[in-house]
Formats: C-alpha cells, structure tokens, sequence
C-alpha cells in the first residue's frame, strides 16, 4: 500500500524524501566510523546524541509549523513531559528489565505516550484558536508545564507510587525512594542513551511524519495551511486533522525528550524552557518550513556551532546571534536573493 | 487592608507591564510582528540608567531622560538594520530575526556589562507612604510606578487620537497599502512606533529594576514574556487593552504569589490568559476580524 503510493509520488517529492533517509543513513555511517577510528573529539561524540534528539524535535516541529501551518512555541514542555515520564519509567523498570535497549525503548513509548496524552489535552483547548493567539496559548502551555514539572514529587515503595505537588509530601516507606525531586529534578540517570538508538529514532521520526504527509492526512495538513476557508468548506474535519498533526509531533518530542534525558546524569525541568522551544522553531525556520532534511541539518549545524564557536570564548554567542541575523537577512531578502541567484551561474532558471 | 496592599503591589507590578505591553501591541499592531528583542530594551535601558546614577550621579531624572534617549536610538537602529530589509518577509522569518537580535543585546550586555548581578539604587529612594495609621504602606516607587503609567496612558491616548502622526500611525495599522497611497510615509511610522516603543521599556526598565533590584542580562527576558502576554490578554494590537492587560496580569500574579503559590504563579498567570482566551478568542478589548472568503 505505501510502497505503491511512494511509486505514485511525483518524483520530486520521491527524490526529495529518500534523499533524506540517504543523508541521514550516510551521516550515520561516517561518525559511527569517525568515532570508532577517533576521529572524532570527545566532546563531539558526547553531541552526538543530544543533536539526534534535536533532529527529532525538529521533524516533529516541522509537521506543526511546516506542514500544518500553525507557529508553536511551546514544543520543549512535550519534550520535558517525555523527559520526565521516560526517565520515571526506566527508573521503574530497572530491575525488571536488566538488558538496557530493551529499558530504553520501552521509556522511550512510555514518554511518548504521556507527550501525546499531553498533547491532545491541550490540543483541546488550543486548537480552537488561531495565528498568534494560538502561538501565545502554546507558549503559556510550556511555561504552565516547566511550573508544575519543577514543583512535582514522585516516589515508589513497597506500596506503589506516590507523588505530591509543591512540597514532598509522598511520606515513603523504608526503603522507598523519590524519583522526581521537583525543582532538583531526577538524578542519578542511567546514561543509556546511545548514538545508534538516537539515530533509529531520527529514522523512525521520518519514517512516521513522511508517511504521514504524503498519505491522506498530509493532503489535509497543507490544505488547511494554504487555505483554511476553503478547506472547511470542501468538508475536512479542520480540528481532526490539527488534532492529529499535534499529537503526533507532541508524542515524537516526548520519545526524544527521553533520548535526550537518558544521556545525562541528571535532568531538570528548567532545561526545557522557552529558549529550548525558541531554539528547535530556529532549527524549522532555518532549514525552511516543511523541508525534513533542511530541518535536520540545521539541528546539527547550530547544536555544533556553539561548540566549534568556543574559541571566540565570551564572543561565541554573539557571533551566533549575528550569524542567525545575516542568514535570516540573506534568505528572505529580495535584493539581497536576487544578488545571490546572479552569483550562482549553474542555477537553474525559473520557469516562466 | 492585607488585600488592599496586595492589591497596590500588583496595580504598581501591572503597571511595569502594561508599559512593556505597550511597546508590544503598537508595535504589532503597526509592523504586524512580535518584536522579541523588546524585552532586552528593557535591560538595555536599566543599565543606561545604573550607570547614569550609580557610577556618574547624575540626576535621576537626568538619568531616565539618557536611558530613553538611547533606548529610542537602539530602537531605530534596530528597527533599521534587521527588520527594514525584511519587511515583504513572511512573519516567521521575521520573527526569528527578532529572536536573533534579542540573543545580539543580551549578549553584548554580558559582554560589556559581565553577568554580575547589579544592585540597583531606587530612583526616588525607599521610603514610603504610611496611610490608616501606618495599617497601609505604600512605598514611594509604587506611587511613582502607577503615576508615571496613569501619565503614559494619557498622553499616548492623546498622542493617538489627537495628532497628526498618531493619525498615521493608526491609519498604517488599518490598511499599509491604502496609507502610502494617502501620502503617508509608512517607513517613518513604523520608525516612529518603534521610537516611542524602545523610549517607553527605557522607562519601565528604570521602574522595574527600582522596584526588583537585581540587574543582569537576562532581567529583560521574563518581564518582556510577562508583557507580551498582558499585550494579549488585553488584546494585540489595542493601546487600552495593553493597560487592562498589564494591570489585570500584575494584580493576578500578586494574588496568586500571596493567596495560592509563590511557585506556582507563574503557571496561575498563563492559565488565566488560556481561560481568556477560550472565552474570548482575540483578547479582552481586541477586534474579532471576521474572516472574508
């Protein structure tokens, strides 16, 4: 069925989608070699993960903002809702589950089950509201889910879980012990994130928001952000499918939120904050809205940046504000595009 | 006469935000963009003032006037290199821009200014008002502070109505096509609201660092979100709805701190601006555009 209708594709699309899976693969292939053989520095291998979380909190921005049209600010508390849940779940499942990709992997469903379940939540609410308005709503959503997340308790003992709000009041039993510390966050993570369990995920994103936009739902998407009057007036069910392009997305971030979680000893709630939300929406803007892999490669790129900019020391984040600033400028400029399409003599012409 | 000072607080931290708010909203309202970097103009100013006063003694006064005179400036500039050139742009590409400038001053304030907190003397020092026999202290800075904001309401309410450049202004924000054709210099307008906007967080970010005094970087960061929400709890886009926003959402936080949570108000704060917009779909005093096919 999907293999007939990707033959069916109009080539362009086809091409652009296993150009994709093709970039992503070979990327793959050359760190895991680059860092069997050592080229890579330690801290870049220490990236490696974080950054394939960020490639999937990309893609599954991009379904909301690229291809439903609809500006989200609020895309890191899915991540942290899948953060903490994951990380809750592996802690749970650590001395049923002893071999740890099989741990992770469960986290991972785990998160993102409890991302969706957030996402449809406040999709209730928020999906009846437009443009900026829905923008602002998003925004206060994760601001709402980094306050409760910061003042929220978790604890098993022999009894089950227990949890309470503001202060630690799950009064465990001996030999209990408190997971979620509210502000503290959760410490004493497992690291048992890898490198190729984030690439699987990075694929898997694809795989789903790919077959997602080139099946019936993805029609709707891009016809209720092209045109939102007339798709409802052909009969779409416009909160359906925006129901269902935010869930999605919500219940993928979860999934990388616990990829990103379980790479480092502890997590806190703070980590997930509007500047990570703001941070993944420049990875979307920059790669160009509902373009997968351009999307991907500025994920990599900008979480890269930073670090290779660390020679400038104190002026690095400068530098990363101004380079963000010329390429905005560069890529959405008239006169400035025109002079750069002169500059390039192997570039195509446009068809009248 | 608790509630009643609780109340004073919150109209005094409303106030700071419905100055910020304004900012926001004309700014939207007119160029139809979030203007991110706002919230670091703030800063930028209550540093303009720290030096003024703290290092210099200069009149405090004196030293507001500096602060938006250089703020007003940033403004333009701003205005001039990042936004000018995308103005055909599609708004999220400005929008990152605007995020872009605003890491641009915080991080040239932490390079010129390092990321030690700054104690901020008080404009009008700390003494206070003693009513009902010392049972109500209100304390000079929150006078000041709701002063300067019933002040600003007026003027600018007169500026908008009565002038001839407030007569653009609100011309631009209608229709931008139809107000070049009338002879209006839409580029000038846009600079003027960004002017007036950039002068306005110059003066909440004195009043703001006076009533919170820690100043770093980063101090302009969650004032301005606070701001921009009031701007659209009030309504985008509206001058009054930036007041009743700001108000409303500094008495809300107020309450919430003393009455619910310290911790949680922030999250009372944005739940409320959710349940006003469920009910309310485009804010307190905003317009419902009815969509035309």
């Amino acid at each position: 069925m999907t293999m007939r209708r990707l033959i069916n594709l109009k080539r362009v699309q086809a091409r652009r989608i296993y150009l994709t899976y093709a970039v992503v693969i070979a990327a793959y292939i050359i760190c895991t070699v680059m860092s069997s053989t050592n080229i890579l520095s330690s801290s870049m291998r220490g990236m490696l993960v974080p950054i394939c979380a960020y490639m999937v909190m990309a893609v599954s921005l991009n379904l909301v903002v690229g291809i439903l049209g609809e500006l989200s600010l609020g895309h890191a508390g899915f991540m942290s809702v899948g953060a903490f849940s994951g990380v809750a779940a592996a802690i749970l499942m650590q001395n049923v589950i002893p071999f740890a990709p099989v741990r992770l992997a469960l986290a991972m469903i785990v998160a993102a089950i409890f991302a969706a379940a957030a996402g449809f939540l406040i999709g209730i609410p928020v999906l009846r509201l437009k443009g900026d308005y829905l923008a602002i709503v998003t925004l206060a959503f994760g601001e709402i889910i980094k306050s409760i997340l910061n003042n929220f308790y978790l604890g098993f003992d022999s009894q089950g879980l227990h949890f309470s709000m503001l202060r630690d009041t799950t009064r465990l039993l001996e030999g209990g012990k408190l997971i979620i510390r509210g502000p503290m966050g959760i410490s004493g993570i497992q690291k048992i994130s890898t490198f190729p369990a984030g690439f699987i995920l990075v694929m898997l994103s694809l795989i789903i928001v790919f077959h997602l936009v080139i099946s019936r739902p993805g029609r709707a998407f891009m016809a209720i952000r092209d045109d939102r009057i007339a798709s409802e007036s052909i009969g779409l069910d416009i909160t359906k499918y925006k129901m269902m392009a935010f869930v999605t997305s919500a219940a993928l971030a979860g999934a990388a939120g616990a990829l990103f979680a379980m790479n480092y000893s502890t997590i806190v709630a703070n980590k997930f904050d509007f500047n990570t939300s703001i941070l993944i929406l420049v990875f979307v803007v920059l790669g160009g809205q509902g373009n997968m892999l351009g999307g991907i490669i500025a994920a990599a790129v900008l979480t890269i940046l930073p670090e290779k900019l660390r020679e400038f020391s104190e002026y690095r984040m400068l530098l990363y504000a101004i380079i963000l600033i010329v390429m905005m400028l560069a890529t959405n400029n008239a006169e400035i595009k025109y002079f750069l399409s002169r500059l390039n003599p192997f570039k195509k012409k446009e068809a009248e | 006469m608790i509630f009643l000072n609780f109340f004073i607080s919150g109209i005094s931290l409303g106030s700071i935000y419905a100055i910020i708010a304004l900012g926001y909203t004309m700014v939207y309202g007119i160029a139809k963009m979030l203007n991110f970097a706002h919230g670091d103009v703030i800063m930028i100013g209550a540093y303009v003032c720290f030096y003024a006063f703290a290092r210099y003694h200069l009149n405090p006064f004196l030293g507001v006037a500096a602060a938006m005179l250089i703020c007003t400036l940033l403004g333009i500039i701003v205005e001039r290199l990042a936004y000018k050139p995308l103005r055909q742009a599609p708004s999220l590409a400005v929008l990152i821009t605007a995020i872009g400038m605003s890491y641009f001053l915080q991080n040239t304030a932490l390079l010129m200014w390092s990321s030690n907190p700054k104690v901020f003397p008080s404009i009008i020092g700390r003494g206070s008002f003693r009513l009902f026999d010392g049972a109500l202290s209100v304390s000079h800075i929150t006078a000041l502070t709701i002063g300067v904001c019933l002040v600003i309401m007026i003027v600018l309410s007169l500026f908008i109505s009565k002038t001839k450049m407030g007569k653009a202004m609100r011309a631009c924000s209608e229709d931008k096509g139809a107000a070049q054709l009338m002879g209006i210099n839409v580029n000038a307008t846009i600079s003027m609201t960004f002017a007036i906007g950039s002068g306005l967080a110059a003066v909440a970010g004195a009043l703001l660092c006076s009533a919170y005094p820690t100043l770093m970087p980063t101090t302009g960061a969650l004032p301005g979100i606070k701001a921009f929400t009031a701007a659209v709890f009030g309504g985008i886009g509206s001058i009054p709805g930036a007041f009743l926003g700001g108000l409303m959402l500094g008495v809300i936080e107020i309450f919430a701190k003393a009455y619910i949570s310290s911790q949680l108000s922030d999250a009372v704060v944005f739940g409320v601006l959710i349940i006003v917009l469920l009910v309310k779909p485009a804010g307190l005093l905003g317009k419902m555009t009815q969509e035309k096919v």
